[in-house]
């Protein structure tokens, strides 16, 4: 039935090609810790992934309650924290991902730098890579603020007294950021929401994609 | 690789009339066993991931995701500190050689060096040899980072009493007024002993609001006797049924409020 299924759409659209690409290809023996322990770090990258899945679930999810509202955003995390079933597991593992995620990234770039995976022919990997881990240092900073509790707003001050330092551009950016270049407040909520959960998401879809078709063109590296 | 421009294609195609692609080197070129990664090499894929979420589970049960009390933007005394990956850029800012005058120098040029520097390694570092030790220069630098990323990671993390912060800013909902028993004898000992700092409500002034802890009737006598975090010992003058009444009165308002939500 399955494979009447895939010959009827194979057939029109031929999905082989992709099939191959996605799944049906060789392992090499150096990345594979089931013949050689010490290969686990090659694991890092894709446990990054793996958390980063769990990061978009748990987010879409917690979406489900949140109010980005300067009046409701606390009371609906304490509602969900405390009185929605199975709710400050939701919101556990986003906030544990969050770390997870940062530590999991940081291996995974340590791993390849000290075996130099970044060499030509992978330079533009690489930079995607770095590009990455900026987009995930910012969906970090915005999430930080959305319960909108004491440390979210004393932490989102100080990111943006910090932003309007800098020389020629630093005001532009607070107001860009906090939707005045006063208050820190409703609009800041709203605004850093917004980049949380559409901005930033959308960039970090783009350049996984990008990161994955590169790895699949060019293969993983090879032994050392 | 060949440029775009002067590439002749075979008729209206896509293909290239000379065919010189960069192709990677084939897996089974390297030495060793592969190992088919549908469905041999996934199932072993998903065996450490459960294990992984397994772990990440246990964290997750383990400690709650910490809430703190709603917004207070009056609230000047309140020490501000990001999350703890943004720690150490957070900790370079206080030192004299990248604040002030030089504040460029700490939020811009220092971590735009170090970050850009990450950015465009492949073409800083452009030998042939892979291993560390071919290529001394990269290597050291970035070790170098790491360690000052660690150390001032260290330095802004070590200097906060993470437990107190916590504990003098529980998560409680604002306008959420508990009935205060103002007969119950504890008050009475309450009223002398403890509502200067903590308020008459419980909602804490000077010291922190006494709702929503999860303390027993011994550990709060302890505590009104021995202090804790920055109450210093001695605060409480009064018998030892005085301090059983007082101790009662607190835990019951407790139950009162949690029983409220």
């Amino acid at each position: 039935m399955l494979q009447k299924i895939y010959d009827w759409v194979d057939e029109r659209v031929d999905i082989t090609p992709l099939w191959r690409d996605i799944a049906d290809h060789e392992v090499p023996e150096h990345v594979n810790p089931a013949h050689n322990f010490s290969a686990f770090v090659y694991c890092f990258g894709g446990l990054t992934f793996f958390v980063t899945v769990i990061q978009i679930l748990s987010g879409m999810f917690l979406t489900m309650y949140y109010v980005p509202d300067i009046e409701n955003a606390w009371r609906s995390v304490y509602y969900l924290q405390t009185q929605v079933a199975h709710g400050q597991i939701v919101r556990g593992m986003h906030h544990w991902g969050a770390s997870v995620v940062i530590v999991m990234l940081f291996l995974h770039t340590l791993r390849v730098f000290f075996q130099g995976a970044y060499k030509k022919p992978r330079e533009l990997n690489w930079i995607v890579g770095v590009l990455i881990f900026f987009i995930m240092l910012g969906l970090g900073l915005t999430g930080y603020l959305l319960p909108w509790d004491n440390k979210a707003y004393f932490a989102t001050v100080v990111t943006l007294e910090i932003a309007e330092g800098i020389p020629y551009i630093g005001e532009m950016t607070k107001t860009l950021l906090a939707g005045h270049p006063e208050i820190v407040g409703a609009q800041t909520l709203t605004r850093f929401f917004a980049i949380h959960v559409f901005f930033l998401p959308a960039a970090l879809f783009a350049l996984m994609a990008v990161h994955f078709i590169l790895i699949r063109k060019q293969g993983i590296s090879g032994p050392m | 690789m060949k440029k775009g421009k002067g590439m002749k294609f075979v008729g209206d195609s896509r293909i290239t009339a000379e065919k010189v692609r960069f192709i990677p080197k084939d897996y089974s070129e390297y030495p060793g066993k592969t190992e088919a990664f549908w469905p041999n090499f996934l199932l072993k894929e998903w065996l450490a991931g459960s294990v992984f979420l397994v772990g990440f589970l246990c964290l997750v049960l383990a400690h709650p995701a910490p809430l703190e009390g709603p917004a207070d933007p009056t609230d000047a005394a309140y020490l501000p500190l990001p999350d703890w990956y943004f720690l150490f850029l957070y900790q370079l800012l206080k030192y004299k050689f990248a604040s002030a005058q030089y504040f460029v120098i700490g939020a811009l040029v220092m971590p735009g060096l170090a970050f850009g520097g990450l950015m465009l390694a492949p073409f800083l570092d452009k030998g042939k040899g892979r291993r560390p030790n071919k290529r001394p220069i990269s290597v050291s630098l970035m070790l170098l980072g790491i360690i000052a990323v660690f150390w001032l990671t260290w330095e802004a993390a070590s200097h906060v009493d993470w437990e107190a912060k916590a504990e003098e800013n529980r998560p409680i909902p604002p306008g959420s007024t508990v009935e205060i028993d103002t007969e119950d004898p504890g008050y009475a000992v309450y009223e002398n002993n403890c509502l200067s700092c903590h308020g008459g409500q419980l909602e804490g002034v000077a010291g922190p609001a006494l709702i929503g802890m999860e303390y027993s009737v011994e550990e709060i006598k302890q505590i009104a006797v021995e202090g804790i975090g920055d109450m210093p010992p001695g605060q409480f003058n009064g018998t030892e049924e005085e301090l059983q009444q007082l101790a009662e009165f607190i835990v019951a308002t407790n139950e009162q409020a949690a029983e409220d939500h």
